[in-house]
Formats: structure tokens, C-alpha cells, sequence
């Protein structure tokens, strides 16, 4: 299970270069990191969205592993679809191989268009791993809002004006729905933490079920952070408590960062993404004070969660 | 040799189950939608008691029906899947997807309308409007024929020259619910019949991996349609060419069209599915009276038999057509746009006059059809057709 560094040096790439994703994008480093990850072969299907469109220009593929995309919003339908036919195949002694399954998704993949799916997809037990990579908007069709969107965020759906600053509800706590729905390990990770992310993808491959990985993404263009800030940001995410790192397997929550001295001022995160700019004029206060509850809310809730699962 | 299978009593829906059944496929993905419940329900009793190996996927709509559906196919499997109406409508964005990635898959669906007002009978709007997603779409007229249909659809379907996806409709209710005399097949029979599944491209090929379902832009979008136009074009005579061969098993032959009394006839009316067997009546009825009479069934509308159609159709005087769906804001119905704008071209041809009818599962009677020759003989006196007429309806 331990991650060795030298063990994955020497794997070859599953998401090779080349691919057009945009310059100091998150999604490509999660994937290359996901796949190094894995130990076993695996079968990808990936919604429509940046990393899709990006990684399968015709005719050329970034992908060096087997790979379907078919629509926006059922990438966890069609691997369910996959994986049966793996297990009629096995069952038939058609296939030898243990073989894994990963979908990947965007928020709006996840969140909205693709919650129908995931949610049955989990329901019904597929043994997979739902990986939403989660940059908080729809970035492929130009930055519009998503249900991950923070609070107060601005979007070309949710702009910052005079009357309405960024978009006015919370963002929703998709990684609960999942634990309530009912994926037997459910985790939060982040790009900055690459052991954690691996460890989650190593423990979430060997799960006998379904299971969910919401990762935190970077995205320069819809964030407006310069190109080289990727992992830093994801970092700050974290140091600021805006996205929490934790995991919860078969209903038992364990949270995986917990500063000694506390979390980072929120501003620190803020102050350097123009999404956000707005958010720290005077005049938008109140809505500052109502993101920093959204986020003081989950971390207690995560916080009481670990401790009433682990007693 | 001809087969002279066991004779038993079933239902339509029953009888596309017990197809599925005797195919054994490795996935069906379903979600139950009236009037084709059945036979996803009487599938779910074959996979529990272990009468088929099928992975059974319960999905929680259409739309992940067939996205599951395209997965398993991708993956190498032989999938079927059963659905009506509005499933189907909610299916149609992966009906193009299914049928875009060259995937084999055989739908039955027990042929519905549309809401609103919701209603739960038979009609062709359902079909209809999957019409252009790709798919080759079979139409049945009796219970036997959707029994028989199934098989051929998955010797069609994964021909190597096709790897289409095939429908195989019935009128919902009207067949769907219909108990009519079965003549089965032998397991074994069925398994010669439609052979074992080779796929060319599977997900599960772990060491030649592939990528399906790229973006593809301007620069090579187009000939990728194309070359799906053409393949559900060339799969006209591979169709025939199975409906043959099945006939030669069972003595029951099928083609893409069939003719009934056609070839001398001056007044044809066209139809689909079960509507055939009601104008077959009315034919003989009138054929001992004396009257030149025919009836056209189109068995396969997609890919439309032109040739077939004008070759059975060019001789005669007035031509009915009938048609089971509307097109609102249009003359007429699919089927007479179909058949009237491909013999647009020739010099002699005949005069349509077209008809609605049937919305939601109102019946049509032997007197109504009747009532079609009757006027196809005046339209034929005043020399030009009357305009769009709804057979049977209040107005």
C-alpha cells in the first residue's frame, strides 16, 4: 500500500504530454498522479468537459489506457456499463486480468448534470472509483457557476454587480451526499498533498465497491491566477481550511489535515484570485462573513463527524 | 432444413423477453417504462433464477440505460435493452452517441406516444423521433414477429460490416399485450442461429488500449458520419440476407418490405406493424370481390427500402399511406415524406394521398381501412389527393 517514489518514477506515463490542456491546469497533474497510483490496469470514462476535450483531439489521444467518453453527463453510467461487462466476462472465464475502473468528471459532471448517474451508480455497488476534479465552475464553456461554486465566487453566470456580488448561494457538500449515499470510501484530496492523493486513490482502487475522490483542481483561466500558481493554491486551499483533506471509509471519518496553530486567514486565499476580488472591497463585508461561516460550518461538522465515528 | 418448433400461447412482451432470454447476452441495462415493462420484469426473473448468466443493470432511468448499454458494448459485450415513449425520448442524446460509436446494440421497444397529454398506448411517435439517430429500426407485426425479429437484429446488429445498433419495435399494448400461438425455437438452434459475438474493439483489451469517443472537429467530423451513413446504407442487404437465412431455419422468411397482392394491384395502402394485419383482412375481403387491392408493409424503415418500396409501389394508381405518428406544422406523416419524396423522381408514378391515424392507441377497424379504398378509388376519379386526413378522430 505505501507510496514509493522511486517505484513510481519508474512507471510509465498513462496521460502522456502533448495533450492541450491549458497551461498550469489542475486536471492533468490529478490524472498523471491517479494513474501512477494505481496498481492494477485500469479502464477510464470520462465526462465532457476541459480534460476531455483537451486529451482527445482527433486523431491524435493523450490517453495510454483504455478510455470512453460518450456524453457530459453519465460518465458513471457508462462505466457502470463497462464494469458489468468485465464482470460477465470473469464470470464467464473470458478475462483473466484484475482489471479497475475510474470515471473522471468536473464538477458540473459530478454536481449537477451528473448527480443522477453517480448517485445510482453508487447505489447500485459498481465496483469503481468516481474521481470529480473540481475547479468550482464550468470552465470548458467559458467559467459559468456551478453547485461547487463557493459563495460570493464570480462566474460569467454569477458575475459580480453592483446589486448581486458573485454568486449568492453556498457551494454544495457533494463529498457528504456521497457518504450518504452510500460509496463505501469516500475521500477529499488535493493535488498539493500528492502521498494523500494516492494513498486515497490506492485505498479507493481496493475497495470492494463503489467509491468517490473529490479532488481539488486549479484553474488559471477561470480563477484568474497566474500560470505557475497550480499547486500553490491548491496548498493554500487547504492551509485556509477552504477545502478540507479527510476520508471516510465504510461510514468512519478521519480527517487527514489538521493544523496545530489553526487554519491560514481565508484573505490569503482570496486576495490572490481575481474570482474573488470583489469579495474583499468593504462594501461585500457581509458576504465574506457568510463564506467564512459556509466554511466554519463543514469543518465542525467534520470535525464532530470523526469524533462521533471513531468513539 | 426447416424447423418445426414447439407451439405455445405468450404475450408480445413475454415473447421479446424469452428472445432475450434464449440469446443469453453478457449486460442488459434496463429501466421499466410502460408499455415494455414486462420485459425487463420477466427478464429479471430469468437472471434470478439463474437462467441466463446476463449482468443485469437496474439502472435509474433511460438516459443511463443506454449510457450503461454503450459501456458494456465498448467493452465487447453482446447488450440488449427494452424501453417505450418517453424512455426512449429521454434516451435520445446516447441513441446518436450508440450509434456513432458503431456499437451493436439490440433495443426492443414496445412503440408509444408521446406526452402531453400523457398516454400510455400505442403509436409510432416514439420511434419516430429516434428516427434520424443512426439506428436501423425493424417493425413488427405479430407477437411471432418480435420473437423472430430479436435474433435476426443481433446477427444484423454485430455483422461485422454493420456494428449498428438495431431497434426492433412493436405497437405497445396492441402487441405488447397481445396472447397470440408462439413457434419457439430451440436453444440450440438459437445459438447456431446468431453464432458468438466478436467485437473488433474492446475497453477490456488492456494491452491495445483505445480511446473512444473523441472530440473530432471540422477537419474530421464529416467523414465520420459519413461513414456511418454508409454503413447503415450497405446494411440493407446483409438485412436481407439474414431474414433468408432465418427463413430457411424456420420456413418463416422475412425481407424489408412485404408485398401483399401488390403487383397487379391500382389502389395500395401502406403500413406498419400491427396495422398490417388488420389491411391483410380488408385486402382479402375485397380481393374476392373482385377489386385490385394491396397492402405494403414496411418491415424495416431504417435503412428506407427505396428500391423495394418504388419497385412495389410504381404500378399502381392511388396509394394510401398510413401513418401512426403526426409531424405537427407539417402535410403529412414520416412515412409519407419518405415514400413521396423518394419517388419524386419518376415520371409515372402514382398519386399519395396521406393519412393519420391511431394517435394514443385509437383503434383502427377493418371498415376504416375499408374506408381508405374507398376513397383512394375517388381520388383516383377527381385525379388529385385531398390533403392530410386523421382516420377515426373527432374534429
Amino acid at each position: 500500500m505505501a507510496i514509493n517514489l522511486r517505484e513510481l518514477a519508474l512507471k510509465g506515463e498513462k496521460l502522456t504530454s502533448g495533450h492541450r490542456l491549458c497551461a498550469g491546469c489542475g486536471a492533468s497533474i490529478i490524472v498523471r498522479m491517479v494513474l501512477n497510483a494505481a496498481e492494477q490496469p485500469v479502464v477510464v470514462a470520462n465526462a465532457t468537459g476541459c480534460l476531455e476535450v483537451a486529451t482527445t483531439i482527433f486523431p491524435y489521444t493523450a490517453w495510454n489506457v483504455p478510455w470512453i467518453h460518450s456524453a457530459f453527463e453519465n460518465s458513471a453510467a457508462t462505466i457502470s456499463g463497462v464494469e458489468a461487462a468485465y464482470r460477465a466476462f470473469k464470470k464467464k472465464g473470458k478475462i483473466q486480468e484484475d482489471i479497475r475502473f475510474i470515471s473522471f468528471s468536473g464538477d458540473g459532471g459530478t454536481y449537477d448534470i451528473g448527480l443522477q448517474a453517480l448517485s445510482g451508480a453508487i447505489e447500485r455497488g459498481h465496483r469503481a472509483l468516481f474521481i470529480c476534479y473540481n475547479n468550482e465552475a464550468y470552465m470548458n464553456t467559458g467559467i459559468q457557476r456551478s453547485g461547487a461554486t463557493p459563495r460570493g465566487a464570480f462566474t460569467t453566470t454569477s458575475p459580480a454587480g453592483s446589486v448581486i456580488p458573485g454568486k449568492p448561494q453556498k457551494r454544495k457538500n457533494l463529498t457528504e451526499m456521497m457518504v450518504a449515499n452510500g460509496a463505501k470510501y469516500v475521500a477529499q484530496a488535493s493535488p498539493s498533498h500528492w502521498r494523500d492523493l494516492m494513498e486515497k486513490v490506492r485505498k479507493a482502487l481496493n475497495t470492494d465497491g463503489p467509491s468517490f475522490i473529490n479532488i481539488y483542481s486549479t484553474c488559471p483561466r477561470g480563477w484568474r491566477t497566474p500560470d505557475n500558481s497550480a499547486i500553490n493554491m491548491a496548498r493554500l486551499a487547504v492551509e485556509t481550511g477552504v477545502w478540507h483533506l479527510y476520508e471516510v471509509e465504510d461510514g468512519k471519518y478521519k480527517i487527514n489535515y489538521k493544523p496545530a496553530k489553526g487554519f491560514k486567514p481565508v484573505e490569503e486565499y482570496l486576495k490572490v484570485q481575481g474570482r474573488f476580488a470583489h469579495l474583499l472591497r468593504p462594501e461585500n463585508a457581509e458576504i465574506l462573513e457568510e463564506f467564512k461561516k459556509d466554511l466554519q460550518r463543514e469543518w465542525e461538522h467534520l470535525l464532530r463527524m470523526e469524533e462521533a465515528t471513531n468513539k | 432444413m426447416k424447423v418445426k418448433g414447439r407451439k405455445i400461447a405468450i404475450e408480445g412482451n413475454e415473447a421479446a423477453a424469452l428472445a432475450l432470454k434464449q440469446v443469453n447476452p453478457d449486460v442488459v441495462a434496463a429501466y421499466p417504462i410502460t408499455p415494455s415493462t414486462e420485459v425487463v420484469q420477466k427478464f429479471s426473473e430469468y437472471v434470478a433464477n439463474g437462467e441466463v448468466t446476463t449482468e443485469f443493470v437496474p439502472v435509474e432511468s433511460e438516459h443511463s440505460a443506454m449510457s450503461a448499454c454503450i459501456g458494456a458494448s465498448a467493452a465487447g459485450a453482446r447488450v440488449a435493452t427494452s424501453t417505450a415513449s418517453q424512455g426512449l425520448a429521454l434516451m435520445w442524446e446516447m441513441l446518436y452517441i450508440a450509434s456513432s460509436m458503431r456499437l451493436p446494440i439490440v433495443m426492443t421497444v414496445a412503440n408509444r406516444a408521446l406526452s402531453a397529454p400523457i398516454n400510455i398506448h400505442g403509436d409510432h411517435s416514439d420511434a419516430m423521433g429516434a428516427r434520424d439517430a443512426g439506428w436501423i429500426q425493424i417493425f413488427s407485426e405479430n407477437v411471432q414477429e418480435i420473437y423472430d425479429n430479436i435474433f435476426q437484429a443481433f446477427r444484423i446488429a454485430e455483422h461485422p460490416d454493420v456494428r449498428l445498433p438495431v431497434m426492433v419495435g412493436y405497437d405497445g399494448f396492441i402487441t405488447s399485450h397481445s396472447e397470440e400461438i408462439l413457434e419457439l425455437l430451440e436453444d440450440e438452434e438459437v445459438k447456431r442461429f446468431i453464432g458468438e459475438y466478436k467485437p473488433k474493439f474492446s475497453l477490456l483489451d488492456i494491452n491495445n488500449p483505445i480511446t473512444m469517443g473523441p472530440l473530432a472537429l471540422f477537419d474530421s467530423y464529416f467523414e465520420f458520419k459519413v461513414a456511418q451513413a454508409y454503413a447503415i446504407e450497405n446494411s440493407l442487404p446483409i438485412i436481407k440476407k439474414v431474414g433468408k437465412e432465418f427463413g430457411d431455419l424456420t420456413g418463416r422468411y422475412y425481407d424489408v418490405i412485404e408485398k401483399y397482392y401488390t403487383d397487379d394491384a391500382d389502389y395500395i395502402v401502406v403500413a406498419m406493424s400491427s396495422t398490417c394485419g388488420t389491411a391483410r383482412v380488408v385486402v382479402d375481403e375485397l380481393r374476392e370481390k373482385g377489386e385490385k387491392v394491396g397492402l405494403l408493409k414496411i418491415r424495416v424503415f431504417r435503412p428506407f427500402p427505396l428500391e423495394d418500396v418504388v419497385d412495389a409501389l410504381k404500378n399502381a394508381k392511388v396509394v394510401g399511406v398510413l401513418d401512426r405518428s403526426m409531424v405537427p406544422g407539417s402535410f403529412a406523416g414520416p412515412l409519407y415524406h419518405e415514400i413521396t419524396s423518394g419517388m419524386y423522381h419518376l415520371e409515372k408514378r402514382p398519386v399519395f394521398q396521406p393519412y393519420v391515424y391511431g394517435l394514443g392507441g385509437r383503434d383502427i377497424t377493418t371498415e376504416h381501412i375499408k374506408g381508405v379504398f374507398e376513397e383512394l378509388k375517388e381520388i383516383e376519379k377527381a385525379g388529385k389527393p385531398k390533403g392530410l386526413k386523421y382516420i377515426g378522430v373527432r374534429e
